[in-house]
């Protein structure tokens, strides 16, 4: 079967102002909303424009985290995911131990794409889909603005900084995306409804012969240094007087 | 015995100026030795240029005819082979860097660290998460190798003046086939590069079409400065992909940063926030732009536009 295999995580969502806890341990999670990972609910929904498309039979989210990221994988089925995996764990983890969870459920799976976020906008790492390129010894196509999904390979283009460059790669490979890729979809509610009844595997992360281990350890979590508040000036001739002055023009 | 090595970026025979900030971070690191790589098909005009940078000891040429394009599938192989000897592995926080980086830290069986704002020791480096609006300090396992991505707004490039020694370096790594470059637009404005003037004029969603962004540009050309845009911008058509300034944009550092009708949403403002000076043009005196503006003017563009041109 044809499978598209889309890896999300649960973050905090994009509109909630962050804090940093008082004793600089981390930042402040409770209470808080969380949600799917806004670049991997555009790698979801090209994914499922892909298969409404006849290029693929079936897409399978995955996740690897503590139990808490069910809901976001409910709200993945709920866009219209088939199924979903969850791989269990605890603790932070690092992008080259989520690609070696996701390399073991790409080996069952036996997907032609695999489809992530370029980041996650918690630790804005952007490594996972890279890390998992190498260890599956795949080709990777990162920061995707368009797919053109063709028999034996897919044609990329991406946001890259001297403007869009296009690759082809062979199938199966892996796709990281960017913000112009798609729109993600609005979940209907009797969508809610039938994602409950979905298939939803959970997977010990050791079963997968998987160790969380650590490279990295975080010191200490502090607020950026503020830039001071400036001055208005009333029109245009104080603003280029100002900037003549600084010798800035 | 700390080693260091930088893969180079560069394009068109040009080094990137993003490879001498990799160069003045890794300088920080005290008593390391550093040594730059030019993956290219032919590398010594580019190689030349690094040498050049100060801080530099070695210019290792890694020529191939794949190397042609600087791509992370075929580059990670080779960046991995010749990381032997060497405790570090730095490469710049651009859409380069961050596409080969990670690959060749997984091939080294290693993670990566991503976006080192500033250096605390060989060790334990700076970086930012939630797109700027926290800083962690990390420390990495000093008995693995350490592969990390240089946020290059932090640094200032490196000095020239420099006479590193050029040699060429055989790696031997297997090139694969499955990826097959195709094509790059390459923007050719004849304008400053956005991610390294030291001036830049940025327009928002208040232009309103791509046909009023044209009066960005003739601020930018009247200052000498490149253009950028917000995401909103963007995504509204009004502006390139390769404008775009912010968190997914692009993240720089300029002397002079004029951003004109842009609100100032926390995404854009990662991207300015080491600017030297900030100015604002906005009709909202509430939008949060204003807060981080060094020097914040309030009214209609279409007006103070036209008005600041004479003016300057």
């Amino acid at each position: 079967m044809k499978r598209i295999l889309v890896g999300i995580k649960r973050v905090v969502d994009y509109n909630v102002r962050i804090r940093v806890k008082p004793d600089n341990s981390g930042v402040i999670t409770d209470g808080v909303k969380m949600s799917i990972n806004p670049f991997d609910e555009i790698a979801l929904e090209e994914a499922l424009r892909i298969k409404e498309r006849g290029g693929a039979e079936e897409v399978i989210v995955a996740t690897v985290g503590p139990a808490d990221c069910q809901q976001q994988l409910r709200s993945a089925l709920a866009m219209g995911a088939d199924r979903a995996l969850h791989v269990v764990a605890d603790g932070v983890i690092e992008p080259l131990v989520a690609a070696r969870a996701l390399l073991k459920l790409v080996e069952r799976e036996q997907p032609l794409l695999v489809i992530l976020g370029k980041q996650a906008i918690d630790d804005d790492n952007g490594q996972t889909g890279q890390v998992l390129a190498a260890l599956w010894n795949r080709p990777q196509a990162t920061y995707a603005s368009k797919l053109e999904l063709t028999g034996e390979s897919v044609r990329v283009t991406r946001e890259v900084d001297a403007g869009l460059e296009t690759l082809e790669v062979d199938l199966p490979a892996v796709i990281t995306t960017d913000l112009r890729l798609n729109e993600p979809r609005y979940v209907k509610l009797p969508d809610i409804m039938k994602a409950k009844k979905k298939p939803l595997d959970i997977i010990a992360i050791a079963d997968l012969g998987v160790a969380v281990d650590s490279q990295f350890r975080t010191v200490s979590v502090n607020a950026p240094a503020v830039r001071g508040k400036g001055v208005m000036v009333k029109d245009v001739g104080e603003l280029a007087a100002m900037l003549r002055d600084k010798g800035l023009v | 015995m700390l080693r260091i090595l930088i893969v180079a970026e560069h394009a068109l025979g040009k080094l990137n100026p993003a490879t001498a900030k990799c160069v003045a971070c890794a300088s920080l690191i005290e008593g390391a030795e550093v040594d730059v790589a030019v993956f290219a098909a032919d590398a010594s005009a580019v190689a030349e240029q690094a040498a050049a940078i100060h801080g530099v000891k070695r210019v290792l040429k890694v020529e191939h005819p794949a190397n042609a394009e600087p791509l992370a599938a075929i580059l990670a192989p080779q960046v991995a082979s010749l990381a032997a000897g060497y405790t570090h592995v730095f490469g710049p926080s651009t859409t380069f860097g961050k596409d080969l980086m990670p690959h060749t830290a997984a091939l080294l069986g290693v993670g990566q660290l991503s976006d080192i704002m500033a250096v605390e020791s060989a060790y334990r480096y700076r970086r930012p998460v939630y797109a700027g609006n926290v800083v962690i300090t990390v420390e990495a396992a000093q008995e693995q190798k350490l592969v990390a991505t240089v946020r290059t707004a932090s640094f200032q490039a490196a000095s020239g003046g420099g006479s590193a020694l050029v040699e060429s370096a055989k790696v031997s790594a297997e090139v694969p086939a499955h990826t097959r470059f195709v094509s790059r637009s390459a923007a050719t404005t004849g304008r400053p590069d956005l991610q390294t003037a030291t001036r830049v004029v940025s327009g928002g969603r208040a232009l309103g079409s791509a046909d009023n962004f044209r009066l960005i540009y003739r601020l930018a050309d009247k200052l000498g400065a490149a253009v950028g845009a917000s995401r909103a911008a963007v995504d509204a058509g009004y502006a390139a992909n390769d404008l775009q300034v912010g968190q997914t944009g692009k993240i720089i550092a300029p002397e002079l940063y004029v951003a004109v009708g842009i609100s100032g949403a926390i995404q854009h403002l990662t991207g300015i926030k080491d600017a030297r000076t900030i100015v604002a043009i906005n009709k909202d005196p509430e939008a949060p732009i204003f807060e981080v503006a060094d020097i914040g003017l309030v009214g209609d563009l279409f007006t103070l536009l036209p008005q600041l041109e004479q003016a300057l």
